[in-house]
């Protein structure tokens, strides 16, 4: 179900945790694997809960409290722009609609091609670099200026 | 990130977070005094007792304190945990903290292992920066390999070990013991208190629990004593702290300076009023607490006394800068559907009650609020205030009754003329996108 270079990740995890308590590594997990998979669907949820001895429900539980885990399919590239009140005092929601005027799409869609998913973000502790957005969970973009943002979809449409 | 503070000083450049750095800087001097000098538990706990060192996460507690709970001699597992759940819309500290000067928290959380006699100790990294999750992994390698970290610490018999634990998109993981459950592998859902963690913990083991500036301050303390920590701040109000400045200044970030600095200064430092209008608003402590009128904060000093006696919290130390453009029934909206999306949805007066004074300050700002929504407002709150497991739902009331306090007649123009008091073309000139100079 998952890559060799996955399990190795998740097994670093395990690791962190006392041997009676692999349930810890599980956010990790299920993170490793929505990198390799792009989403988590329900197969994938259901390895990782089996590979860490846990309930599978407990692992659903996880996967749909926590909001950076995708439990539907998101295009290439998910972007996050954070919208919260300390951004949008310096542009958060401005970068917000440029981007989805570029892309053509509103929150929580994706571009025809499949290549962008544009989600609405809460504080992502970086307020004093608003705007603020974050590249497929992992990547935070700071200070963005309509340049930038330009810039950066240009570079994500080649990848 | 600027300062001539403690936690934030020598920081400049590419290789400052490293070891061999920090270690230039003074770094793990703290640790190798304790160790080297076999200094009791006890001392250590009075030195922060003298320090006057109060929680930075946003409730103010006095950290020798919540370090004297713990029951050391308490046979089997005790665990540390570091909150850096930062998540609390203002406040990005503990993420410039942990890029840029990593192993003082490491030192610090190793020290504190030390006097409680903790064996295991995790970090929780909020999940949006998982940039800074991997720096903090890699200065968790460098120190032990130094023999920093780890089985028999600097040769001595006394053995830690660290590990960072990455959240994944959840406000509420922030509160203590919901950031507890969310390390053992669960749905970040806070607990019933009592017990406290200081006796049911992580795993059920007794465990403490402090935010990342308040363990960044802890090697300090130790080299220069308690009392020359105190004497940095006030009295009550002991040390330095970061403040994020945040919203409509020149210079947003973040800025260590003493206790006890008045806010006028701190404006300044942040590069004052971005295109000199007028200050109309400040959140002095990250959006959970009260709205404090721009007139009031300019005579405030930043310090837990000062701003609660302006009706506020000193909170996180996220200081959000409103100016005249901004309409405050639209601030308020925002920050209310924060906490109606981030509500566990545990207790009913919370998942319910936030929802409700969403949509009800949304009509407001809509045009369509009603004449009796700002009782209604004050009702609902009253009602979620002190009725729930854990502080979010007061955290999503005060905001509320503070913007009603205070700018009470703002909401009236709304819900009488169905139209925002500031024109709209003013806000729209206000919240643009900030290009740095
Ligand atoms: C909803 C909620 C969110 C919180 N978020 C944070 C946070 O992001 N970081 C933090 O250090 N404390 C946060 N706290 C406070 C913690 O529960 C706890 O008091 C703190 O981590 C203790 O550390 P300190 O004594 O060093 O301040 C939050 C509390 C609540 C109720
Ligand atoms: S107050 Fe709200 S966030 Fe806290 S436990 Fe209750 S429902 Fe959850
Ligand atoms: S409000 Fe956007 S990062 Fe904090």
């Amino acid at each position: 179900m998952l890559s060799q270079e996955s399990l190795q990740q998740i097994d670093r995890e395990i690791a962190k945790y006392p041997p009676e308590q692999k349930q810890s590594a599980a956010m990790s997990a299920l993170r490793i694997a929505q990198v390799e998979k792009g989403w988590l669907p329900k197969e994938v949820i259901e390895f990782v809960a089996s590979y860490l001895g846990m309930p599978a429900i407990a692992a659903y539980e996880v996967a749909s409290f926590y909001n950076m885990y995708d439990l539907e399919p998101v295009g290439r590239h998910k972007i996050t722009v954070c919208t919260n009140l300390p951004c949008a005092l310096s542009g958060g929601v401005h970068a917000a609609d440029y981007l989805k005027e570029k892309l053509g799409i509103d929150f929580n869609e994706t571009t025809p091609d499949g290549k962008f998913t544009l989600k609405e973000g809460e504080c992502m502790g970086a307020c004093g670099d608003a705007p603020v957005l974050l590249v497929n969970n992992h990547h935070m973009c700071s200070w963005m200026t309509k340049e930038k943002i330009d810039q950066i979809l240009a570079e994500l449409e080649d990848k | 990130m600027s300062g001539s503070g403690l936690i934030l000083a020598g920081v400049d450049g590419d290789r400052a977070w490293g070891l061999q750095d920090y270690v230039a800087r003074g770094g793990y001097s703290a640790l190798r005094k304790v160790i080297s000098e076999k200094i009791p538990p006890e001392t250590i706990i009075a030195e922060l007792k003298a320090s006057s060192l109060r929680g930075r996460g946003g409730a103010g507690f006095p950290t020798g304190l919540k370090w004297s709970f713990m029951p050391r001699s308490f046979p089997g597992a005790k665990y540390l945990a570091c909150n850096s759940d930062e998540g609390e819309p203002g406040t990005f500290k503990d993420r410039d903290i942990l890029r840029y000067n990593p192993h003082t928290v490491i030192e610090g959380m190793t020290i504190a292992a030390y006097a409680m006699g903790c064996e295991r100790g995790y970090n929780y990294i909020h999940g949006e920066i998982f940039e800074v999750y991997e720096r903090f992994e890699a200065a968790l390698a460098e120190a032990r390999a130094a023999g920093l970290l780890g089985q028999n610490i600097l040769g001595s018999d006394f053995s830690f070990e660290l590990f960072a634990h990455h959240g994944y998109g959840a406000y509420i993981c922030g509160e203590e013991t919901a950031l507890l459950e969310s390390i053992e592998g669960k749905k970040g859902q806070p607990r019933f208190k009592p017990p406290f963690p200081a006796s049911y913990g992580l795993y059920g083991k007794p465990t403490t629990i402090n935010n990342t500036e308040t363990f960044a301050s802890v090697p300090f303390i130790i080299n220069m004593g308690g009392e020359a920590f105190l004497n940095l701040g006030k009295a009550n109000n002991g040390g330095t702290k970061l403040f994020s400045v945040s919203g409509h200044v020149n210079r947003p970030g973040n800025y260590e300076v003493a206790m006890g600095t008045p806010f006028a200064e701190l404006l300044e430092m942040a590069g004052g009023m971005r295109g000199g209008r007028k200050l109309k608003a400040v959140i002095p402590g990250g959006s959970s607490a009260p709205v404090v009128p721009g007139n009031v904060m300019m005579d405030c000093t930043m310090d837990y006394d000062s701003i609660s006696k302006a009706g506020s919290m000193l909170g996180s130390g996220a200081v959000i800068v409103m100016d005249e453009t901004t309409c405050m029934v639209k601030a308020l909206e925002r920050l209310s559907y924060f906490y109606f999306e981030e509500s566990c949805g545990q207790c009913t007066p919370c998942r319910e009650g936030t929802g409700w004074l969403y949509r009800v300050v949304h009509r407001i700002e809509n045009g369509l609020g009603r004449k009796d929504d700002l009782d209604l407002l004050n009702s609902v709150t009253g009602n979620i205030m002190g009725r729930t497991i854990c502080a979010l739902g007061d955290a999503a009331s005060m905001p509320v009754q503070s913007f009603v306090k205070h700018f009470g007649s703002e909401f009236e123009y709304h819900i009488e003329n169905k139209k925002c008091l500031v024109p709209p073309e003013v806000q729209y000139e206000g919240s643009q996108i900030y290009v740095r100079p």
